[in-house]
């Protein structure tokens, strides 16, 4: 059993040994150290107790036969029917991976009706994609899809299983990688892949103020999540040349307990608050008719135009849209300001943006000071040709 | 009805730091608090004891210090609190935490309804509740944000997804994780504090465990080993560009691509 082992003898100042661990596990009991449930396995102790602290490696460890596990598989997100583009970009880091190994590519894809998107897939690389295709899986169940999942790796054994960060895969993932009794690693921000097969897992801690390198050592398959928009889309292959599989699944147990009884798509329409992009317009713009064309940035960001109060005042745009003490308050992953001075009310409802861009002809303006990138320079002159070559592509 | 809400203890701060020269974690003593997801799970419950007569027992895993969390239910109007601790399960992942909540579950007692928060704020995995489900062989819905009716034998509910928000029933017994927001979370209140004060609290270790093989807990029952725990990259420097519009404009349209903003235009 792997365990830290601690050295009595060895410890002097006892108090001060309890004070090492951050999360408390360290405690004195009849005059001896002794380490808690609390304990993480962070191992901190070991570095920082002088000697008093030893980990203690597992003897023979029963471990899975990895030679038995080959592949790299992806499970794809199906959308309303649509492949989601989560799906492509683990297909990108898949054949990363599996180069490095000389593993194969395989696409897992549950849903109904979807057959015809299988070709789709082989379009961005996969060597073989395997297809259940049933009424059972018309709306996300946990049960029938846990079951094809099984199916499926349990017929393939891949080494690997990546699963988009979506609420499926959140959910699937976890009750799959259970099932085998094996490890899971959400969220993960970076994938590499070593020669013993082991993936090499990063994903952020606490809140994304500690990172943790995470291996699944003596199990397969190895599970991992990944969401949307962590890596990239890879190219799509002119002449595909992976194979579509049709797997029964007449032979599966696909009997659930959940029974959707109705599905009221949402309304698409998003207020700026629910935004992950957010172009906003400032004073800079000198007549409402420009505003089409940042309207036109945003949309190709995949994001909503917002304005200062100014703008709003002058009619040009509706109050919905007004960042800032008397509008609204904003979080967006990024937000371009054009032509906004940052006063302090506007920054007020937009400083807890994780990405802020602000361009700015006047390199004094304010907004300099809350930008994580400042570009002084004509906004006239710089979107325009953004819009260009966002879609030209280059 | 009996209804378990699985709770936690979670670091009351976020904000921990790594020192980048010694790699030590930067924290100021170990204050802790409730995971606030916890709380709509609780509130969640609580509900259905006002309006069908629900037992609802708060069940946390963790140290013994842990118990606050469980004072805290009670505070709340939870009729029952069991704390899994044992120094075996220390250093557990996902799997092996999954494993002791859903024996420790199973030894408890025979609920109908085990409830969740959407994740925790320090695991941050939301993925503890879908794996005890597996391991009690039920059904799991995540992403609960409307109740509508509760019977005998099932609960009817929305689940939020992405592009809609579907009506489902659930059989019981079942385990449902619920969003952020879907009640109002009550405040504790004083007079439950006084009459819960001499509450008993029940510690089972993994000797009341049914599977009593040590290897399936802590650190030993856990796949996932973390190799190492290191700062991030600060991404958040700020820098200011100067130049020409077309150097700017080439620059800007670099940083989105590298930064995936473009991605959906494929």
């Amino acid at each position: 059993m792997p365990h830290i082992a601690i050295h009595q003898e060895k410890a002097s100042d006892l108090q001060s040994l309890t004070a090492i661990c951050p999360f408390g596990a360290i405690e004195l009991a009849d005059g001896k150290l002794a380490i808690s449930a609390a304990c993480k396995m962070c191992r901190l102790c070991i570095k920082k107790g002088g000697g008093v602290f030893e980990y203690v490696e597992e003897e023979n460890a029963p471990a899975a036969d990895k030679s038995l596990w080959r592949g790299i598989a992806v499970a794809a997100e199906i959308e309303d029917g649509n492949i989601h583009p989560v799906t492509f970009e683990l297909i990108g880091k898949a054949r990363e991976l599996a180069a490095k190994v000389d593993y194969p590519v395989y696409v897992l894809m549950i849903g109904h009706n979807i057959s015809d998107k299988a070709k789709e897939i082989l379009e961005y690389g996969a060597d073989e994609v395997f297809v259940y295709d049933d009424p059972a899986f018309e709306h996300f169940r946990i049960e029938p899809y846990t079951a094809a999942m099984e199916d499926f790796i349990e017929r393939n054994k891949p080494s690997t299983v990546l699963v988009g960060g979506t609420s499926t895969g959140r959910s699937l993932a976890p009750r799959a990688a259970c099932r085998f009794r094996t490890g899971l690693t959400a969220d993960c921000t970076k994938l590499d892949i070593s020669e013993s097969t082991d993936l090499d897992q990063i994903r952020p801690a606490y809140g994304g103020n500690i990172m943790a390198h995470i291996n699944t050592p003596r199990h397969r398959p190895q599970f991992a999540t990944v969401r949307y928009k962590i890596f990239s889309i890879p190219e799509k292959s002119a002449n595909p040349a992976g194979k579509v599989h049709i797997c029964d699944t007449a032979s599966l147990k696909l009997d659930s307990k959940i029974t959707i009884t109705s599905v009221e798509p949402k309304s698409l329409e998003k207020g700026i608050e629910d935004c992950e992009v957010l172009v906003v317009a400032g004073r800079g713009v000198k007549k409402a008719e420009d505003l089409d064309m940042l309207r036109e940035l945003a949309d190709l960001l995949g994001g909503k135009l917002a304005s200062t109060r100014a703008l709003v005042e002058a009619g040009w745009i509706d109050a919905k849209c007004q960042i800032g003490l008397s509008g609204r308050t904003v979080k967006p992953k990024l937000i371009i300001t054009c032509g906004v001075s940052g006063a302090i009310q506007f920054v007020a409802g937009m400083n807890g943006s994780e990405k802020i861009i602000a361009i700015n002809s006047d390199v004094y303006a304010p907004i300099f000071n809350v930008a994580h990138i400042g570009i002084t320079g004509d906004l006239y002159k710089i979107i325009p040709e953004l819009i260009s070559r966002i879609k030209e592509g280059k | 009805m009996n209804i378990a809400v699985c709770i936690k203890q979670v670091p009351g701060t976020s904000q921990v730091e790594i020192d980048p020269v010694t790699g030590v974690l930067k924290r100021d003593g170990v204050e802790s608090k409730m995971n606030p997801y916890d709380l709509y799970a609780l509130e969640t419950a609580l509900r259905f004891k006002q309006e069908y007569g629900a037992t609802v027992t708060a069940v946390t895993m963790g140290p013994p210090q842990a118990k606050e969390v469980i004072r805290e239910a009670f505070m709340m109007g939870v009729d029952n609190g069991v704390i899994l601790s044992d120094r075996r399960f220390g250093g557990a992942d996902v799997l092996a935490t999954s494993y002791t909540i859903s024996q420790g579950l199973r030894a408890a007692g025979d609920f109908d309804l085990i409830i969740c928060g959407k994740q925790t704020t320090d695991g941050d995995t939301a993925q503890v509740g879908a794996e005890v489900a597996e391991y009690l062989d039920i059904p799991h819905v995540t992403s609960v944000c409307k109740i509508h009716k509760v019977t005998d034998k099932s609960i009817t509910l929305d689940i939020d997804t992405p592009l809609s928000i579907q009506t489902a029933v659930v059989e019981f017994p079942c385990l449902i994780t619920v969003e952020k927001g879907i009640f109002e979370p009550r405040l504790p209140s004083y007079l439950l504090k006084l009459a819960t004060e001499d509450r008993e609290i029940k510690v089972l270790t993994l000797d009341d465990m049914q599977d009593k093989d040590p290897s399936r807990y802590g650190l030993n029952g856990s796949p996932t080993q973390v190799k190492r725990i290191f700062p991030p990259e600060n991404s958040n420097t700020r820098e200011s560009w100067d130049g020409t519009p077309a150097e700017l404009t080439k620059k800007l349209y670099n940083f989105l691509n590298d930064n995936k903003y473009l991605q959906k235009l494929r």
